[in-house]
């Protein structure tokens, strides 16, 4: 039980692990996160690491959609985009991971700031479509600039090195992937603590007012789309060097609205939100397969239902969020530790 | 001495004229009161000056600069702050964050400082929060709430954390959008005090829209009437009080006059 | 000179076809200021309903036809009720979100019911192509647009004469000024949402007949968002302009880019025109600009 929070300093009081407990709770989750791959098999190994890919590229649209407001439909474009310069870059130019990574994000952020551009003139609906748009056309960019992309086959990769170190299996890419988490997680959270996230929401929250608090709401837009679109492409490099191949249609307008849904069920604007969130929608299909898996010793056919059904789960859980929990797993979670903080005695 | 000079502002909307040939000037470190009926176009001016609207004819000078062309965050960085009529606070951000929001313009923190919050980013956080804890959440008295949601404090609070985010952009001109309108006594009291303070202790110029008149008369140095987007009369509490436009304005012996 | 003939006349069919569908996304947005981005899927159920009562059970075109409008109404109703009555002030966002995630539930739902092969509708028009001087128009094509356009001319009549009609014109303009003239705001929205689902499913009906119905036949929906920006979201007259512009343009650079890029024009040209508009019109063509108030 944690009872009285005395801080000596504004600096204490700024901290993002303001208590002992606080601390302590995290140094568990890092060290179970230490001992997970020496404990589980490589399927595990596998959902840990696409869950990790999801967790980046929702930090990234986190900033764009939950905290400054800009909706987009295409952010799974972006990591596309990420994903294909990776590609091309270690297929053609030898480049080592360590580098693609990087150029990768940057090649996603400067057509983030280009499909970001148009947010000066309008916003809203319009912008959101906008994006729909820049989705469909680099969809089709994908798909047609075959000696660029592999067109519908795609392009492979050989298995990447950091150092000379392979790590091109499940166990050696789980500590690219915790590391890269951990990086775009902290990163987010700073940017929150300075001027720049706080005129992200303000833009949210009132565009014009934030313009007359003296913000430039063209520059803190394109910048919440250029952090937004090179964590998408940090993420689409994950991707293609943990999957060794990509194909167009790994980053179809279903994968935008799939991001979409993991910082809404996550929780808005909110950092644990997206993570809680993609690790959410990351595992439910796994979880629908292995509850059909059980049924088929009844139900023969069950496994015939696991698409549609994944689909209909997928869009009731994003309704039932919208319409009774706005707020998401992260404000459900801090419901339920208040409720335990001073479990047993509740009054 | 003049520190904001507006000369013959028209503004309309479509067909609606909202402000036909206004022209006054505020002089340095007063309290420079806008008084009138309804849609008299009170608000609208602030908005001209705010850079929300933007006048089809006439000039508006700011410590001698043309400001007339310039965007609304130029103008907030130069030093002109704003609250509103209806609480324009940011409901996401606790007290503490949207206070911090005011001071947006004098900040360095760049995108890649604030992705590290290292050395600069961090240095100046801390230097703002120490600024704004002594300058105006201790004056504002406002200490047990600077961790709330802005959203779950009552009225009269929200216009003072207001207040407090205007006041966090350091500015030359506080331009206040009816301050107590929809304030109980007691609230009316503390804000009519910090405005007073305001303007004594920071050597502020204050511009304010206010539909109390017993407050107007008591601290404003000087008064401007507008009606139906026209100025009528300006002058000190006294001389507006008798002036017979004024009269006519407000006691309606204009057909279509509003009480 | 035929093969532009061509391109342009099936252009028109088409266009007519997308403007009855904008038609039904308009209603909805203007009494609502929801998008509806499930209209595809209510496209989607209509046609199945049709397949179902014709094929499954049987029934005559016009009885499986009244059963459908009966069915899109129903649904109309009980999505507004049941969800989107709770997201009237949303933010944009959770709107946008909660007609997508409406549109999986109703993808899934489908698969579910009807599988996810091909299904096709038992002819309902002559076969034999319309001759037009050198001119040749696929039937169903040509049968589809003359119930698009009739669809679309009825509920303009609706719009224009009906009591209704000019309560949910009202509604639209200005919800308070309807409400405080004894108009019951509410329902206005319940009935939006019967109308447009009524206009997307005869939409549905005639894109099946053409090309058979499928669980994904919805994805057609996303047509819409170039129409109605190009028309504006506001305007059924725009929505229908709209829907022409978008179907001539998308069939004439399909048949003229196509063979160059290695296909796939058809559907990217839209957005091509859409993003170029925007940046000229942030508003669309013919929308306006809101009034933005402090």
């Amino acid at each position: 039980m944690r009872i009285g929070d005395f801080k000596e300093s504004y600096a204490t009081d700024e901290a993002v692990f303001t208590t002992s407990t606080s601390r302590f709770w995290l140094g568990v989750l890092f060290l179970i996160l230490a001992l997970f791959p020496f404990m589980v098999g490589d399927y595990l190994l596998y959902m840990a690491n696409i869950t990790g890919i999801a967790i980046v590229a929702a930090l990234g649209l986190n900033i764009l959609t939950g905290a400054a407001g800009q909706i987009s439909l295409g952010h799974a474009a972006f990591v596309g985009i990420g994903a294909y310069t990776s590609a091309i870059l270690s297929n053609r130019f030898g480049m080592p991971f360590l580098i693609c990574l990087p150029l990768a994000g940057l090649a996603s952020a400067f057509f983030g700031v280009l499909v970001g551009a148009p947010s000066m003139r309008m916003k809203g609906l319009y912008l959101c479509i906008t994006t729909l748009a820049a989705q469909v056309i680099f969809e089709f960019f994908f798909v047609h600039w075959e000696s660029l992309t592999g067109g519908i086959r795609g392009l492979n990769i050989a298995p990447a090195k950091i150092f000379g170190l392979n790590i091109g299996t499940e166990f050696g890419f789980y500590w690219v992937t915790l590391t890269v988490v951990i990086i775009a997680a902290t990163v987010s959270r700073n940017i929150f603590r300075t001027r720049v996230g706080r005129a992200f929401i303000a833009i949210r929250d009132r565009d014009i007012s934030a313009e007359l608090m003296g913000i430039n709401l063209f520059r803190y837009k394109l910048y919440a789309f250029a952090v937004s679109s090179f964590l998408a492409g940090i993420a689409g490099c994950l991707w293609v060097n943990h999957l060794k191949s990509i194909t167009p249609e790994h980053f179809p307008l279903h994968e935008s609205i799939r991001f979409l849904a993991m910082i809404i069920v996550g929780g808005l604007g909110n950092i644990l939100g997206a993570i809680y969130g993609a690790i959410f929608m990351t595992l439910i299909p796994e979880i629908l397969q292995a509850i059909l898996k059980f049924f088929e010793e009844i139900f023969p056919q069950a496994m015939s239902f696991l698409f549609p059904l994944q689909t209909v789960v997928f869009g009731f859980l994003i309704v039932v969020f919208l319409v009774f929990e706005p707020h998401g797993l992260a404000e459900m979670w801090v419901r339920v530790k208040s409720y335990f903080r001073l479990w047993p005695f509740k009054h | 001495m003049a520190i904001l000079e507006v000369n013959n502002v028209h503004l309309s909307f479509g067909g609606l004229q909202v402000l036909h040939d206004v022209s006054f000037s505020v002089n340095s470190g007063e309290i420079y009161a806008i008084i009138g009926p309804n849609g008299a176009g009170k608000t609208s001016i602030l908005n001209c000056l705010g850079g929300f609207y933007h006048q089809q004819k006439g000039q508006i000078d700011f410590n001698g600069i043309d400001i007339s062309h310039l965007t609304p965050d130029r103008r907030a960085s130069l030093g002109l702050a704003r609250t509103f009529q209806n609480i324009a606070l940011f409901r996401g951000m606790t007290v503490l964050d949207n206070i911090k929001l005011g001071s947006h313009a004098h900040l360095k923190t760049g995108l890649l400082d604030a992705a590290l919050y290292w050395g600069r980013a961090h240095r100046e956080e801390m230097e703002l929060r120490e600024e704004i804890e002594k300058d105006i959440i201790d004056f504002l008295e406002i200490e047990h709430i600077r961790k709330q949601p802005v959203s779950t404090l009552a009225y009269g609070l929200q216009k003072r954390v207001e207040l407090a985010r205007a006041l966090a952009m350091q500015p030359k001109i506080l331009l206040m959008d009816e301050p107590v309108a929809g304030m109980n006594a007691e609230e009316t009291e503390d804000m009519v005090r910090f405005i007073l303070d305001i303007q004594e202790e920071r050597d502020l110029t204050i511009i304010i829209i206010e539909h109390d008149m017993r407050m107007i008369m008591d601290i404003s140095d000087r008064i401007m009437v507008l009606n139906f987007g026209q100025k009528i009369a300006e002058g000190n509490p006294q001389e507006v009080q008798q002036h017979p436009e004024v009269l006519k304005a407000y006691l309606g012996t204009d057909k279509r006059g509003q009480s | 000179m035929d093969f532009f003939l061509l391109l342009l006349t099936s252009g028109i069919a088409v266009g007519g076809i997308y403007a009855l569908i904008a038609l039904g996304f308009v209603l909805i947005y203007k009494a609502t200021s929801i998008i509806n981005f499930a209209t595809g899927e209510f496209m989607m159920i209509g046609a199945y309903i049709f397949y179902s009562c014709s094929v499954l059970l049987g029934l005559p075109a016009i009885p499986s036809f009244i059963v459908v409008m009966a069915g899109a109404g129903l649904l109309g109703l009980l999505v507004e009720k049941t969800i989107l009555r709770h997201m009237l002030g949303q933010p944009t966002i959770s709107i946008v979100m909660v007609t997508i995630g409406l549109s999986s539930i109703m993808m899934g739902l489908a698969e579910m019911i009807w599988s996810s092969d091909y299904k096709s509708f038992p002819a309902l028009f002559p076969r034999a192509p319309i001759i037009v001087g050198d001119l040749i128009i696929r039937s169903n094509l040509f049968w589809g647009f003359v119930v698009a356009m009739g669809t679309v001319g009825i509920f303009a009549l609706i719009f224009k004469y009906a009591k209704v009609g000019v309560a949910m014109r009202a509604t639209a303009g200005d919800q308070l000024a309807a409400f405080s003239m004894g108009i019951n705001v509410r329902s206005m929205f319940t009935l939006a949402w019967i109308f447009g689902s009524i206009a997307a499913s005869i939409g549905g009906l005639i894109i099946g007949n053409i090309g058979g119905v499928q669980p994904n036949l919805g994805s057609i929906g996303l047509k819409i968002f170039p129409v109605v920006i190009l028309g504006g979201l506001d305007s059924i007259g725009g929505a229908v302009l709209g829907g022409f512009i978008v179907g001539i343009i998308e069939n004439l650079a399909g048949g003229y880019l196509d063979p160059l890029v290695g296909g796939g024009v058809k559907n990217v040209a839209p957005f091509v025109i859409l993003v170029l508009i925007l940046m000229v019109r942030p508003y669309g063509l013919f929308g306006r600009k809101e009034i933005e108030r402090l």
